[in-house]
């Protein structure tokens, strides 16, 4: 495990513990591994980012953590332990009805497009109730009382009177100011946010990561941010969780990710954006080939096929995920300190 | 490449004007009943130049009427008002088979390879739609072309069998970069041609747009609403709002010293990869929503989100777009007060 194993004092049980989730999909051309053996934790009141590109699994994951996955797959194996100590159960081992209650409830889930997530014939004020109502921690007038200031948490002008408004005379980012106030009205512990910036010009992003970022700091509430962006991600998450193929290939803080990223993976993605500030290069470090085929996986390392460093072991053995240091993880046999090594060594 | 051509023939560059846009605009009429007569002011009165050899970035939020601006430039919009002159001739003007002949020069990249290639043809068949419009009658010299330019994208001429499905999402563009390609155009307007792809794609695009316009020389207009891959691909940037360009100049000058405050507030609002940087960053928040396009405020537009800006000069007087310095020109009345 990477953190929290520490030997003195007592040590917390994270809020979240992920253990060896496979989630497949039985299609008619083959099983698709979605997700392939994924651990991680998250502790109460942190932000970590799930990153990766299509096919990689974060939402699948994100999805798994709240049993919904969709039709042809399921989870085959492994644990999803959630909860406060005292009270932390397996959500794999859950019945419908215990999950039913714990979504929305303590673990709360916004989408990308706020648009198919909320009800356009109810007031949205209505709907931030609804939310509050299926759950019994705040019920009735109680529910009712807490509209508004919910409303008003998440920055929407004129709350009273918006409570009354349609979700069409909503902006996108106010919207998706409305899908966090929903999230939140029952003071989850986590909230997984999928990719909730990508439909949002870079002055609402900015509103919103500063949105949740507060709230998460004010309420206490863990975020799980699942992104295809790595700027996102350096602004608002703690911790990051690099996916590719199903499987974690790189998982630190995220100041050590950025600074000093171990997979070649994650060194070649930070050269292949390009940036606004600091030197501009000449050409941006593009990365061959094409994302995975889940159906249809390499051998060894999923990555060598596109990896620049790899050496002959990726190609037949894959590697494990790795500790670097007590905080940073890395599946790869040549971690970049070593690759990068090895170049300047064969130059001089 | 591209500063090499700045600093060796600039002086060249600037006196080579290839197309010119002169107050510009494209009004569309809404709806019956209620709406009848208004307008949504799109492009409202633009002017600019794009120079020979050079990639003009063209940045803004959505509905700002980039893309619009950029489908007025290659004629596959009627403009309302203005004009567009392409190697001085105007083509507002031009009808018929010589405005069909100037279209050969300029092509277009779209941003979605998956809604805008026919799902019926192969890609051979795409690629060679345009040589077959323009009169390229033999198959062989059309079967040539295609095989050219496919391999000039980075595509096996082996696959023009092959349906677009076939293909993942940075082939397809590259399959409707090689049929932008195929007429040897002069001019190319990209609405945002990477937004719909993976990011370690998104490079691989990038840099073959990159090499193509070093090869042939072409000249690109580049729409995005990322500020990244703009400053990356691009000499000089326009920033647009609410139908309008509010700043334009070289990349390096409108990057590092905006004089607009929205461009500034844009740039504040991108994070940092650098976490030493992203520590000291502070964004500027715009206060509400960008204003609708039909009912645009008066004065300088962006003066109701606009965090400096002073009455009633800004309410009433619309701001020109004045040179601030080496052509580097900004629509403000307080230009670099943020």
């Amino acid at each position: 495990m990477p953190r929290g194993a520490a030997s003195e004092g007592v040590v917390l049980a994270p809020l979240l513990q992920v253990e060896d989730l496979r989630t497949y999909f039985f299609t008619s051309t083959g099983v698709v591994k979605a997700v392939d053996g994924v651990s991680f934790e998250v502790d109460a009141g942190e932000i970590v980012g799930i990153v990766g590109e299509s096919g990689s699994g974060k939402s699948i994951t994100a999805l798994s953590i709240l049993r919904l996955v969709p039709h042809p797959g399921r989870i085959v194996s492994g644990r999803i332990l959630f909860g406060r100590e005292g009270e932390r159960g397996d959500v794999v081992e859950m019945s419908e009805a215990e999950v039913r209650e714990l979504r929305g409830s303590d673990i709360a889930m916004i989408f990308q497009d706020p648009m198919k997530s909320l009800n356009p014939v109810t007031r949205v004020g209505y709907q931030v109730r609804e939310a509050m109502a299926a759950h019994r921690r705040f019920t009735g007038r109680t529910a009712l009382g807490r509209v508004v200031p919910m409303l008003e948490k998440v920055r929407i002008a004129a709350a009273r009177e918006r409570a009354d408004d349609f979700q069409h005379q909503f902006s996108g980012g106010m919207r998706q100011r409305l899908m966090i106030a929903m999230g939140l009205s029952n003071e989850p512990s986590l909230l997984i946010a999928d990719e909730p910036t990508v439909a949002l010009d870079v002055t609402v992003q900015a509103q919103i990561i500063e949105l949740l970022r507060d709230l998460s700091s004010e309420l206490g509430t863990a975020i799980v941010l699942i992104t295809h962006n790595l700027a996102v991600v350096a602004s608002l998450c703690t911790r990051v969780i690099v996916m590719y193929a199903g499987r974690i290939v790189e998982e630190g803080r995220t100041r050590e990710i950025l600074k000093s990223p171990q997979h070649p993976y994650t060194w070649s993605l930070l050269r292949a954006i390009p940036r606004v500030d600091g030197p501009q290069p000449a050409q941006l470090t593009s990365i061959g080939g094409m994302p995975p085929d889940l159906g249809d996986l390499p051998s060894g390392c999923k990555f060598h096929p596109r990896c620049r460093f790899r050496v002959d072991r990726c190609r037949n053995e894959e590697p494990p995920l790795a500790a670097l240091d007590a905080a940073h993880l890395a599946r790869c046999w040549v971690p970049m300190d070593v690759a990068l090594g090895r170049q300047e060594g064969d130059q001089g | 490449m591209r500063v090499v051509q700045r600093t060796a023939t600039g002086a060249a560059i600037r006196e080579t004007v290839l197309v010119q846009v002169r107050d510009l605009s494209k009004h569309f009429p809404i709806g019956g009943g209620f709406f009848s007569g208004q307008t949504v002011r799109a492009v409202d009165g633009v002017s600019f130049e794009i120079r020979t050899g050079e990639t003009l970035g063209l940045v803004g939020e959505s509905g700002c009427g980039k893309s619009t601006l950029g489908r007025l430039l290659v004629q596959l919009l009627p403009v309302t008002t203005g004009h567009v002159f392409f190697r001085g001739i105007d083509l507002v003007t031009l009808k018929g088979e010589r405005l069909r002949r100037m279209r050969q020069e300029m092509q277009m990249i779209f941003q979605d390879p998956y809604a805008s290639l026919n799902p019926r043809m192969t890609v051979g068949e795409i690629i060679a739609e345009p040589l077959r419009n323009f009169g390229v009658t033999r198959e062989l010299d059309r079967r040539r072309r295609v095989g050219e330019v496919m391999r000039l994208c980075g595509l096996s001429p082996a696959f023009s069998n092959r349906y677009p499905h076939e293909f993942s999402g940075g082939q397809r563009q590259r399959v409707g970069i090689a049929r932008a390609l195929a007429l040897n155009p002069s001019f190319i307007v990209a609405d945002e041609p990477i937004s719909a792809l993976d990011t370690s794609i998104q490079a691989q695009i990038v840099n073959l747009l990159d090499e193509l316009q070093d090869r042939f020389r072409l000249t690109y207009l580049f729409i995005a609403h990322d500020l990244s891959v703009i400053r990356h691909i691009s000499d000089r940037v326009a920033v647009m709002y609410l139908g309008k360009i509010v700043e334009i100049g070289d990349s390096d000058a409108v990057y590092q010293r905006p004089q607009h405050p929205y461009t500034k507030a844009l740039l504040s609002s991108i994070p940092s990869l650098d976490p030493d940087i992203e520590a000291g960053r502070r964004p500027i928040l715009l206060k509400g929503e960008i204003p609708s396009p039909v009912n645009p405020p008066a004065g300088c537009r962006f003066h109701t989100r606009c965090p400096i800006a002073q009455f009633p000069a800004c309410a009433e007087q619309e701001p020109p777009l004045d040179d601030v310095g080496d052509g580097h020109l900004a629509a403000c009345h307080l230009p670099g007060k943020l």
